[in-house]
């Protein structure tokens, strides 16, 4: 059977972990009680093996598909023949003083026939441990059904007769006439006795819940420019990916989507990046969200602080560093994208570049007054030193190649980064009684800035370049201004870009990472295509290039306003792990960017409506 | 040190090994029995209260069925761990074949199998010597009070 398209999944999530569902109402994708914990159900990796839960109407139907006003509660719409049927997901959030206990996990589906008759049909088929228990599912009467495995117990509790399928699962059909809802809750417990909300009424109340609770937080949300509902979805999915307890954001939440359709570029990215930071601080304080960003930045101190001085490219939701890499040969991977993997051994590569993405973060924070404790500012002081001694290494950089180390120029930029953040922290009295070796640390930045100048520079290609010394561009450089080391409307950066859009540039605006995955065939890279629209709002290039550029990006998304990391440069198709923290952080980004830009410049975004109110107004 | 003193010192000290056996055999996937959360959620709502209330009152609560240890071993006028093992063998049997299953009609937010979850009662039931909370359940419940038995009837002196 061939997968659904990575273009046509949707997410619900409640912090913990996420589930992917697809147009075709079925989840996917699905792991509990973490993100990184192993899959129930796994269909995107294998329809035979992974374990699926379908909700659909027999027969064909028109599907359409949105997620309620700013909620990450999902709603889709089968339009049969003989009627409309419409699913709503969702995994509910809770609140802080709970009248009722609830249950710790909870994933609950909720079916309303709005139209005629449709005949719902029913297939649920856990798979726990990636599909690779054998758990059957026992009916427990009025307790629901119930699957046991490892220590823990799913149950399944519905208003709609079910019965066990001769291989595995369960099976059901029913007729559903206008008006009539049917109710779906499955929780997951491995701590004390399950919790088992009744179905009925009572599901429809917690969606009303959660619905009220993600609106409430929307609602927080300062940006006010346009494109929001992008901007917000954006923000929602980056709230879903963010794990609550501990307030670290994973990359995206699963793992061996394929970068190449039926390749081996297919890694776990249900991790933090450690690179992430800087770019999602700044997305979350851009938008108002302080608390978030604040608890990321302590997270990534939490994280740090055992491996300090060196940093690990990432670590779990914890901060605890997850450096093994396994495949799943049981499984066949995206439309045959084998090896599924879990685990990624890119945890243990030096990348240079994380220091300055790190302190960057960290250094926002205490613009805004964060407080550091002598122990984190000693900590920070302790990254410098190593800077300085190892900025000249060369590393795997920030895609983390694992073709051998190179000398990054990102590499030394973000060094470059790190120091100037410090010495800046130093200046604003942050470091109070704690010693900085700042000679040392202004003549390493001065050392870093003159290679970067002299070997990062092509003077035949004039443009800075991705490797010292080298001749291939990457579209990395175009952060050189985003982080401060040169101006966007310099003759140097403009030249760059430029040769960055003759090697780099594929219709539409989208830009590829860099050379490499030109020729290997991978797609356009999400957040780079951003980094273009900022760099250009920052001065770079044209304003309303910028804007044109950005609207045509969000054509991109897919219908319910997600990205993957990459997209496919014909079709503009979602491509790799999905939906991507990355790329969502870019899109804020952008949008930042322009709003910070637009006083300055053409409001080319108001209509000639709007423009000929305000001429009213005047 | 006076047979009050000693009574509170071991019966609180196998309480604690008690706990820490029922709470290690959960975190080991032996079982989903905890038994301070059932305590504690009779009292609240809230899971992680519950499971601090429930800490206190199974403490409590072991304190004073130790009493009841104590009194065995006053009756057969020595105490010993077999003496102790023996009791521990009583007392999971009366756990699991008369608390457990009374359990829906004690807890004010348990569902009852005849009558299946509502919206106020929504944890689900032990069952029969508590197997719903997994087929090692009625293993981990004997073991761990054999061993809060021995260690009373070891430690305590008449």
């Amino acid at each position: 059977m061939r997968p659904t398209r990575i273009h046509d999944y949707a997410v619900i999530g409640d912090g913990h972990s996420v589930a992917l569902v697809s147009r075709a109402g079925a989840i996917d994708w699905l792991c509990w009680p973490r993100f990184d914990s192993p899959s129930l159900f796994a269909a995107i990796l294998d329809p035979d093996v992974g374990g699926t839960w379908r909700l659909l109407p027999v027969g064909p139907s028109r599907v359409t598909r949105r997620y309620l006003p700013d909620t990450n509660v999902l709603e889709t719409r089968f339009e049969a023949d003989g009627g409309v049927l419409v699913v709503t997901d969702l995994m509910p959030i809770h609140e802080e003083r709970p009248p009722r206990v609830w249950p710790s996990r909870e994933l609950v589906r909720c079916v309303s026939c709005e139209q005629g008759e449709v005949v719902l049909e029913v297939d649920y088929d856990p798979r726990p441990d990636y599909g690779r228990a054998k758990a059957p599912v026992r009916d427990g009467g009025r307790l629901g059904w119930r699957l046991e495995h490892g220590g823990w117990l799913y149950t399944l509790r519905a208003d709609v007769p079910l019965r066990p399928r001769p291989g595995g699962g369960l099976y059901g059909r029913l007729t559903m006439r206008a008006g009539q809802r049917a109710h779906f809750s499955l929780t997951a417990t491995d701590d004390g006795p399950a919790v088992l909300p009744p179905v009925g009424r009572f599901t429809w109340e917690h969606v009303e819940r959660s619905v009220r609770a993600w609106r409430g937080w929307v609602r927080g949300c300062r940006y006010s420019g346009p494109y929001r509902e992008a901007v917000v979805r954006s923000a929602l999915a980056l709230k879903l990916l963010t794990f609550g307890p501990s307030g670290g954001v994973v990359a995206a939440p699963t793992t061996s989507l394929p970068e190449v359709p039926g390749g081996k570029d297919n890694w776990d990215y249900r991790f933090c990046w450690v690179r992430d930071a800087a770019f999602t601080a700044r997305a979350f304080y851009g938008l108002g969200y302080e608390a978030e960003a604040e608890s990321f930045v302590s997270w990534l101190l939490r994280a740090t602080w055992l491996t300090q001085p060196r940093m690990h490219v990432f670590y779990d939701v914890y901060g605890r560093v997850r450096a093994g890499e396994r495949e799943l040969p049981h499984l066949r991977g995206y439309e045959g994208s084998r090896p599924v993997r879990v685990g990624n051994a890119a945890a243990v590569q030096l990348q240079l570049d994380a220091y300055g993405e790190a302190i960057d973060a960290v250094a926002q924070w205490a613009r805004r007054g964060g407080h550091l404790s002598r122990d984190e500012l000693r900590m920070l002081r302790c990254f410098g030193e190593y800077i300085t001694k190892v900025w000249d290494r060369p590393d795997e950089g920030i895609w983390e190649s694992r073709s051998g180390r190179l000398a990054h120029t990102f590499s030394r930029v973000s060094c470059w980064m790190a120091l100037e953040r410090l010495l800046e922290l130093h200046g604003r009295g942050v470091f109070r009684d704690v010693r900085m070796p700042v000679e040392r640390f202004r003549e390493a930045r001065q050392w870093l800035r003159e290679e970067i100048e002299t070997r990062g520079w092509n003077q035949r290609l004039h443009s800075y370049v991705r490797v010292l010394d080298g001749d291939a561009v990457d579209a990395d450089l175009l952060l050189l201004s985003w982080y401060g080391f040169e101006d966007a409307r310099s003759e140097r950066m403009r030249s760059t870009y430029r040769r960055i859009q003759e090697r780099l540039e594929v219709g539409d605006g989208l830009l590829f990472r860099n050379e490499d995955d030109v020729r290997e065939g991978e797609g356009a890279f999400g957040i780079c295509s951003f980094w273009r629209v900022g760099f250009l709002a920052k001065g770079g290039g044209d304003f309303a290039e910028a804007e044109a550029s950005f609207a045509r990006l969000l054509r991109c998304a897919n219908d319910v306003g997600l990205y993957a990391e990459e997209m496919d440069p014909r079709t503009g198709e979602a491509r790799g792990n999905f939906p991507q923290a990355f790329t969502h952080v870019g899109l804020i980004g952008a949008a930042l960017e322009l709003e910070e830009a637009r006083p300055r410049r053409e409001p080319v975004w108001r209509t000639e409506r709007e423009a000929w109110s305000e001429e009213a107004r005047a | 040190m006076s047979w009050l003193l000693r009574w509170a010192v071991w019966g609180f000290a196998s309480t604690l090994v008690l706990t820490g056996l029922l709470a290690g055999s959960q975190r080991l996937r032996l079982t989903r029995l905890n038994l301070p959360f059932l305590l504690g959620s009779m009292a609240t709502a809230d899971r992680d209260k519950a499971k601090l209330y429930g800490l206190g009152l199974h403490l409590l609560f072991g304190l004073l069925f130790s009493g009841v240890y104590v009194a065995v071993f006053a009756a057969w006028g020595r105490a010993t761990w077999w003496m102790g093992a023996l009791t521990g063998v009583l007392h999971a049997s009366f756990v699991l074949l008369v608390v457990l299953p009374a359990m829906p009609a004690l807890h004010p937010r348990m569902a009852s199998e005849s009558q299946g979850p509502t919206e106020v009662r929504q944890l689900e039931p032990p069952g029969f010597l508590g197997l719903h909370y997994g087929v090692r359940t009625p293993l981990v419940a004997l073991v761990s009070h054999v061993v809060f038995g021995v260690l009373l009837g070891g430690l305590f002196r008449l």
